[in-house]
């Protein structure tokens, strides 16, 4: 994805305004490009919040169909990015209330874990530890490993670490207060670290361990 | 500084959001802590792996594939 990033900064509009305008004035092929340029973070969005690949594949479609629908009320005072994460996140969780049929599936859930609060593996990692592993063995100790993360949490780490949104962006996206989303990604980065530190710990050499059967 | 007082920092840390003073704190105490200093490394390198890796691709077909279903709808005005 090459964008061009506006030198001005905050001074140059978004270059998304510009493309929303366009498909508000009836060019459907500016929206084209709009998809084409967000279509993956969608999809990994709605991946980590259903863990399920055909309800991404849903998820995605309908929330660039609505997104296409609601344009007009597309205010431009939040990014069109932002925006968009927003009606995928409630869609995908839309799509896990229908899965789940009669359990309540929530972001603002208050959490109920001290996991991962209190670091307790102190071991230190090996250097580059993921390169220990094949692409593919990683990949799924990514998966497995983040999976295992409380909803809530899981959300916003994925919005603030791996897709980048700010934390009052992770806040409005969400609904939740800047407290809220800082307190869940320390306890989010927490976790995985822990959770990740058993297969990334610097492995004992064998003639060091004198001590060790 | 103690250990739970550099913890309550820890994000804050790793996401540049500190006071040059605070920073001069964090740094000292991490100069005597190695617990402190493994947690500030792994947490940062468990942020850079989850970055930097794809964990869930959206093959070339597969997106062409809900890009036309898309652009479709999109044209008969959905
Ligand atoms: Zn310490």
């Amino acid at each position: 994805m090459s964008t061009i990033q506006p030198i001005a900064g905050e001074l140059e509009p978004h270059p998304d305004v510009a493309l929303v305008d366009r498909v508000r004035a009836g060019d459907v092929s500016a929206y084209d490009t709009l998809v084409r340029k967000y279509d993956r973070q969608i999809f990994r969005i709605a991946q980590h919040i259903t863990q399920n690949r055909e309800d991404a594949e849903d998820v995605m479609q309908d929330a660039f169909l609505k997104a296409y629908q609601k344009l007009g009320q597309f205010q431009g005072n939040s990014k069109f990015y932002t925006w968009l994460v927003r009606i995928a996140v409630n869609e995908s969780l839309m799509r896990l209330r229908k899965r789940r049929t009669g359990k309540m599936v929530s972001i603002d859930e208050d959490v109920e874990t001290e996991e991962g609060s209190v670091p307790r593996d102190l071991a230190d990692w090996a250097p580059d530890p993921e390169q220990n592993y094949k692409q593919a063995e990683l990949a799924e100790i990514l998966r497995k490993t983040i999976q295992g993360l409380p909803q809530g949490f899981r959300i916003v780490f994925v919005l603030r670490d791996v897709e980048g949104l700010s934390t009052e962006e992770t806040a409005e996206t969400l609904g939740l207060s800047i407290p809220a989303v800082k307190s869940r990604l320390l306890r989010a980065r927490l976790q995985l670290r822990e959770r990740l530190s058993r297969y990334f710990r610097r492995k004992k050499v064998p003639g060091e361990a004198r001590n060790e059967k | 500084m103690t250990c739970t007082e550099f913890l309550a920092l820890l994000d804050d840390l790793i996401d540049d959001a500190v006071t040059a003073e605070t920073r001069a704190e964090l740094q000292q105490h991490l100069g005597r802590c190695g617990h402190c200093e493994v947690i500030l490394n792994t947490t940062r390198k468990t942020i850079e792996i989850y970055r930097s890796h794809e964990i869930y691709d959206l093959p070339a077909g597969l997106r062409e594939r809900l890009h036309a279903a898309i652009m479709a709808r999109c044209k008969k005005g959905c």
